[in-house]
Parts: C-alpha cells; sequence; structure tokens
C-alpha cells in the first residue's frame, strides 16, 4: 500500500476501485450519452479517451490530471452527483481546473444526500503509481491510500 | 478569503438562506483557487452556458426553481447559448419523435425560467453573443461571469476582458450576487503565457485545426502564439476575428485554453507583447506535418467509415454574418464549377438569430438559398446530441462538433468538395 496526500476540495470518506486516465478528462464527452439514455453502468462515453471510454464510472475512484472541455463540465458533475450516477471520488494529480472545482463545489453545496470526496494536488507521481482495479481509500483529510 | 461586510452579511443568510448558498458557492469556487477576494463584475450582460431543455437536466431546473421561488434574480440581464431544435433543420421522423417527445421535454419551461431570471430577449440565443448583431461584446478589462467556453477563450483574448473558464450555473451565481472569485484569468500573473507556439507552416493553417493541436497540446495555459499575423494580418478584421473564433473554439474544446495571446494581433499581445511570456515557457512548433498528424489521429467512430454523408453542419461555433457571404460564394462557385445546382448534401449553417436576419437583409440570402443550403440558428451539439445521430454519418468543418459527437471532421476547403460534387474532385 502507498500512501498519497492532497489538498482537499469537498470532505468525504470513500473506499472505492480506481478507474486511471493520464489525460485530460473531458466532463461532458465523458458523461452525456450515459446520463442521457440511463446507461446504469455511466460508461464513459469520450472517444478520444482511449483509457476511458467504454469503461464505467459510476462508484469508481477516477484517478485524472485534471478535467477539459466544454465549460457544461461542472454542470454535468453537478447532475451525475444529483442522479446519483457520479464517481465514487475523484482524485486529481494536478490542482484542479475551474470546471471540476465548480461541479464538486455546486454538488456538496446544492444536492442533498450525496458525498462525492474530491481531492486534487496529488502529484504526478499519483497517477504513475495507480492502476485501473487497485483499491482506494480517501480519508477526510485528503490522505490517499492506494492497495495494489 | 476576505470578504467585504456586504458579502459576509449575505453569506451569513441575512438576505436568506438561498442567496446565502449562492455566496457560499462562490466562495468555496474561490478558496479552491486560493482567491484572495470576490471583485465586481463591470460587463453590462452576461452570458449563460445553458440553453437546453433536456429532461435529463431536471436538477438544473430544480435548482433554477430554487432560485425565482427565493426571488432572486440575475443581477444583469443575460444571452445564452443556442436553442437545441428547429424545425428547418433536417430531421426523420424518429429525430422528431426522441427531440420533442424525449429529449427536449423542459425546453419551454426551461425557457420560460430563464426570461424570468433575466434573459434579454427570446432571440438572445446564440454562442457568439459577442457579434456586433448580438449586442453582448464586453469591452477591454471588463469583469465576467461568463461561462461558454468558445465565448470565454473570444472574451478573453480578441476582447481583452477577464473571465475565468466557468462552469454552468457558476455563470449565473456570479452575476445574482454581482461578484466573481478573483484568480487565475482575472489577474495579471494568470494571464501570462506559459507556452510559445510558433506557427513555421507554408500555407495559412486551418483554424479549427491549429487551435486542436494547440489545445491537445497547453491543456488549459495560455500560449503565445507567433507566427500567426503573417498569415492573418495584424488587424482585428472581420476575417481576422471569425478566423480567431473557430481558433479558439477548438483550443478550448480540444483542450482547455481560456485565453490565448497571438503575437502583433491581439490586444493584450499588441500592447504588452512578450512582457507576456511567463518565464520558463515552454515552446511548441507547428508545422505542416504537425498539423497532418494531428488531423490523421481523429478517430472516426462512424459505424460504416465509408458511408456517405447524410448531413453537414458549419458554424459551431456561430457564424458571422461574412462567414456567412463567404461561404455563399464559395458554395456558389464551386457548384458552377461541378456543374450542379444545387448541393449533393443536405447542409446547414448555423448563426446567431440576430445575423440571421441581417443576413436575409442582403443579397446574398436568396442566393445561398437557391444552392439549396439551409440556415439556423440551432446548437449542431445539442442536435446531434443522442444515439439515432451516431448511427448517422454526419460532417462538419468544426473541431468542437467533432469533439462532442461523432461528426467527422473535414477542413473548410475539403467540406466545399464534398457537399458541391460528394468529394469525387
Amino acid at each position: 500500500m502507498k500512501k498519497f496526500e492532497g489538498r482537499v476540495i469537498t470532505p468525504g470518506e470513500v473506499t472505492a476501485e480506481a478507474v486511471v486516465t493520464k489525460q485530460g478528462f473531458n466532463t461532458l464527452a465523458s458523461f452525456q450519452m450515459a446520463l442521457q439514455f440511463g446507461d446504469k453502468e455511466v460508461k464513459c462515453g469520450d472517444q478520444n479517451n482511449e483509457e476511458l471510454h467504454g469503461k464505467p464510472l459510476i462508484g469508481k475512484a477516477l484517478c485524472l490530471p485534471q478535467t477539459i472541455g466544454s465549460t457544461t463540465g461542472g454542470l454535468v458533475l453537478y447532475c451525475a452527483c444529483a442522479m446519483k450516477k457520479n464517481p465514487a471520488c475523484m482524485l486529481f494529480a494536478n490542482h484542479i481546473d475551474s470546471l471540476a472545482a465548480a461541479g464538486a463545489v455546486i454538488a456538496d453545496v446544492w444536492v442533498d444526500g450525496v458525498t462525492m470526496p474530491v481531492v486534487d494536488s496529488l502529484g504526478e507521481e499519483f497517477l504513475n503509481y495507480v492502476k485501473d482495479g487497485m483499491k482506494i481509500t480517501v480519508k477526510e483529510n485528503g490522505v490517499v491510500e492506494v492497495e495494489d | 478569503m476576505i470578504l467585504t461586510k456586504e458579502q459576509q452579511a449575505i453569506l451569513d443568510g441575512e438576505k436568506g438562506e438561498t442567496l446565502a448558498k449562492v455566496m457560499k458557492t462562490l466562495v468555496m469556487y474561490g478558496e479552491a483557487f486560493e482567491a484572495e477576494k470576490l471583485v465586481p463584475i463591470t460587463s453590462k450582460y452576461n452570458h449563460l452556458v445553458t440553453s437546453f431543455g433536456l429532461k435529463v437536466m431536471s436538477p438544473v431546473y430544480d435548482l433554477m426553481q430554487q432560485l425565482l421561488d427565493a426571488g432572486v434574480a440575475s443581477g444583469q440581464k443575460f444571452s445564452v447559448d443556442p436553442r437545441p431544435i428547429d424545425k428547418n433543420v433536417p430531421a426523420n421522423f424518429l429525430q422528431n419523435l426522441v427531440f420533442n417527445k424525449f429529449m427536449y421535454t423542459k425546453q419551454n419551461f426551461y425557457e420560460k425560467q430563464l426570461e424570468k431570471l433575466g434573459l434579454i430577449d427570446k432571440d438572445a440565443f446564440s454562442c457568439t453573443c459577442y457579434m456586433d448583431e448580438m449586442g453582448n461584446k464586453p469591452g477591454k478589462g471588463d469583469v465576467l461571469s461568463w461561462a461558454e467556453s468558445s465565448a470565454v477563450v473570444y472574451a478573453n483574448s480578441v476582447l481583452g476582458a477577464r473571465c475565468n473558464r466557468n462552469s454552468g450555473i457558476i455563470d449565473i451565481m456570479g452575476s445574482i450576487v454581482g461578484y466573481v472569485p478573483y484568480f487565475g484569468l482575472l489577474t495579471d500573473e494568470g494571464r501570462k503565457a506559459t507556452w510559445i507556439v510558433k506557427i513555421q507552416t507554408t500555407k495559412k493553417p486551418e483554424a479549427q485545426l491549429l487551435g486542436s493541436a494547440i489545445g491537445m497540446k497547453v491543456m488549459e495555459d495560455v500560449p503565445f502564439v507567433r507566427g500567426l499575423d503573417k498569415w492573418i494580418g495584424n488587424e482585428l478584421d472581420d476575417t481576422a476575428c471569425a478566423y480567431l473564433k473557430d481558433f479558439g473554439a477548438a483550443t478550448a474544446s480540444n483542450g482547455a485554453v481560456g485565453l490565448y495571446h497571438i503575437e502583433n494581433l491581439t490586444p493584450e499581445a499588441a500592447e504588452l507583447g512578450e512582457s507576456l511570456i511567463a518565464e520558463g515557457a515552454k515552446e511548441y512548433i507547428i508545422d505542416d506535418a504537425e498539423l497532418e498528424r494531428v488531423k490523421n489521429n481523429y478517430p472516426v467512430i462512424w459505424k460504416n467509415v465509408d458511408a456517405s454523408p447524410k448531413l453537414c453542419f458549419v458554424g459551431c461555433p456561430h457564424l458571422s454574418l461574412e462567414q456567412l457571404k463567404s461561404w455563399t460564394d464559395s458554395i456558389e462557385s464551386e457548384l458552377k464549377k461541378n456543374g450542379e445546382k444545387k448541393v449533393v448534401i443536405p447542409t446547414v449553417l448555423t448563426a446567431a438569430p440576430n445575423v440571421l436576419k441581417a443576413f436575409e437583409e442582403t443579397e446574398y440570402a436568396p442566393r445561398l438559398k437557391a444552392t439549396g443550403v439551409i440556415t439556423s440558428y440551432i446548437c449542431p451539439l445539442m442536435y446531434m446530441n443522442n444515439p439515432l445521430c451516431k448511427k448517422m454519418p454526419v460532417i462538419t468543418s468544426s473541431n468542437k462538433l467533432r469533439t462532442y459527437t461523432s461528426a467527422r471532421y473535414y477542413t473548410d476547403a475539403e467540406i466545399l468538395g464534398i457537399i458541391t460534387n460528394g468529394g469525387k474532385r
């Protein structure tokens, strides 16, 4: 097991299986089809992301550098949370971007009964270490434990 | 974050619970970026990114209703992104059924919410609100609470306004309280370029392809682009602005660019020059081969990659009046060369409602109509945002549309060839 320490954007504790992308996560492209057409697994719909395309996102520990793409991104993330179709947590290697931060904050303030811990600044080493399927535990204080 | 007494009072709930939640959202959002304060919004109008009444987006309408029920409205009037449906755009029976009975069933409801919240008027629907005909054009140095990515990058880069790449919902929350957190692209430091991009092509680079290449490389960073003025000039005339509109939309959708500087052209680059380049800026050289590499790497996700196109969209982001005129000339000329009278593939040129009205008053409008091309105020992205369109071979010269849908990207010249003779020449 390896521990990483990041900065808490929205707090919470959760354990989930990792899905990993080393390229920017396009929130709209990833979620739009799944949310609109009731995909229960919320499979990633971003054709430009070979690492994630077709993989389920719901309930996963989404490990990413940052999000990219349309500025509906935060709104889409908020909707995913309100519809309970969100990842279990989002773990950013880099400083969080404005769209993901907005989505995380709006969900935290306006959605009752859903917690999606978001931690950023985990570092490049985090993304180099974590692999799909690894068990991830996020602590309230921003510590992220990764088990092989 | 240090708040003024007025801001703190709102956060403490002195003006009601809902407004306190709006303020809390903005404060938390700002704190994620170590913002030390909130600053006043100075633009006349706001612009919202969410224009679509998608049934599935009910959490958004619920939130808007909470604002309305609490008597909270936007402090600024606003424009909003394009409408998702237009009966002028070809759609089969099944598509119409899906659009009207399944997907956009909340459109009228949502538009009524927007009117109550502060929509400028019924025609204020376009991603290019900054066109003269639309009238929502901020000035240099104006602080904005916009969200639409292509509009934000245009406002920052071409108009010299100051706006972060805000998300939908954050946009309206800013104009409800009249403040935005001070960080990122609002600050002088955040507007410095951390990439130098050198254009070394042998011909004018395709705007949407160049923007895509830069967006994919620099992601959310600020590029300082050298050598592009050789191709698009040193004046922000209609042609240069249209080029930068399309270029910027591609940088923002293929990456996350919120601001670019074009040496000797965009306002801050012209004024401040190399002092805009941050120490240790990285370098990216773009030549013909690099653009070809980027284009060849786009995946084609049509079921049958050799299928004949069934529809063509040009105008994401919406076209300018000059672009509509230019496309009219080009289509007419190519049809004549090919011995055709009408386009051979259903083609839709999209533009803002007021731009289309201005176009209708020109002699170009009947000429374009004669070629069989349709004009529309629709958002092509929203039109294609369903599984029925995924099976449909649609072509486009928009890199944003390519990114978010199954539309296949071609350059403007290739599109012209395909729609006028099926691309046989």
